[in-house]
């Protein structure tokens, strides 16, 4: 049983996020697990919870169904994710002016998801501990609903495969 | 073509890099019903992700093929992913290519065209303020070029026609 699910995606490491994790978790009798990506040697590595650098889609798949809230950078597999699963999710997006992704793309993933019921946003990593303590207290942490893909798409992109036949 | 030759179900390829650029390619599978789907990607993963969508949606059983991962600290793994897609694309001689990104989609999409394919880009819903790099580039091949963000459609495309989430 996990209470908080934290995920960096698949890719880059995210040390500003899980040493904000760690430090949080160290004083609480909270079970948190994280997948952290590729760890290099100067990687920041938790001291207070188990992790992995990846998980396996199955393994992926329990800690999300088992956690109460998901913690995560502002990326869309991650957010699709714990939509998906019925989950809150708190997110700190990473910065490129900071060395942590290609460009400041997640910022304005994080900017324009805020405002969705279930998705929380925090802009520092200082932020981090206070808004874990009041969202592991709410019931149901205020997750989501489940997304849908708008028909609109779905009808344009099947007019499109099946023109001319 | 002749008529003989139309009498199968159009051929999708369905192809991007594993993390959140997949799992939104997946949320398009209402799009493939009755659809010869291949789906493609880096992760192993993948496979069953393709299968558990298809028993979702009610598709016929689905192809899966996988192509060499590649980010942006290794980029000579680019060149071995643009022979992994040529492979691929050559083995499905698909009727439409689908993609949402990144890099291994711009291969999709520019090879495909070569070969005869329609092709649609998607642009990922993680970038809200301006297209991906991989989007930017592969919009001059896309015969159907998508966003997921109104703000950013423009009258020669790329067109808004909703999200996936």
């Amino acid at each position: 049983m996990t209470d908080v699910f934290l995920t960096v995606g698949t890719q880059e490491p995210f040390d500003r996020l899980v040493r904000a994790v760690d430090a949080w978790a160290a004083g609480r009798s909270v079970r948190v697990f994280g997948q952290l990506g590729a760890l290099g040697p100067r990687n920041y590595r938790p001291r207070h919870f188990p992790f992995a650098t990846f998980l396996a889609r199955a393994d992926y798949a329990r800690h999300l169904a088992a956690c109460r809230l998901m913690v995560a950078h502002a990326g869309m597999g991650s957010i699709i994710s714990a939509l998906e699963g019925a989950k809150p999710i708190l997110v700190l997006p990473r910065q490129a002016a900071l060395g942590e992704h290609r460009n400041e793309h997640q910022l304005a993933t994080a900017r324009r998801f805020a405002d969705r019921p279930g998705i929380h946003v925090v802009w520092h990593e200082d932020e981090v501990a206070d808004r874990l303590d009041w969202l592991i207290q709410c019931e149901d942490g205020g997750k989501g609903q489940a997304p849908t893909t708008s028909p609109e798409l779905i009808a344009t992109l099947r007019d499109f495969i099946f023109a001319g036949r | 073509m002749p008529e003989r030759l139309r009498a199968r179900s159009p051929r999708v390829l369905a192809l991007a890099s594993p993390g959140g650029h997949w799992i939104q390619l997946l949320r398009l599978a209402p799009a493939f019903v009755g659809c010869e789907v291949h789906w493609a990607t880096a992760s192993p993963d993948g496979r069953a992700d393709a299968e558990a969508v298809a028993q979702a949606q009610g598709l016929s059983p689905p192809r899966f093929h996988r192509f060499i991962d590649a980010h942006r600290h290794a980029k000579l793994r680019l060149v071995r992913q643009a022979f992994d897609v040529a492979r691929i694309l050559l083995r499905v001689r698909p009727d439409v290519v689908v993609s949402t990104g990144a890099s291994a989609g711009y291969f999709a999409l520019r090879l495909g065209r070569l070969l005869g394919a329609r092709t649609v880009w998607l642009d990922s819903v993680a970038n809200a303020e301006e297209l991906s790099l991989s989007g930017a580039k592969a919009g001059r091949y896309a015969d159907l070029f998508l966003t997921q963000w109104p703000e950013l459609a423009r009258p020669g495309g790329p067109l808004y026609r909703g999200s996936v989430v």
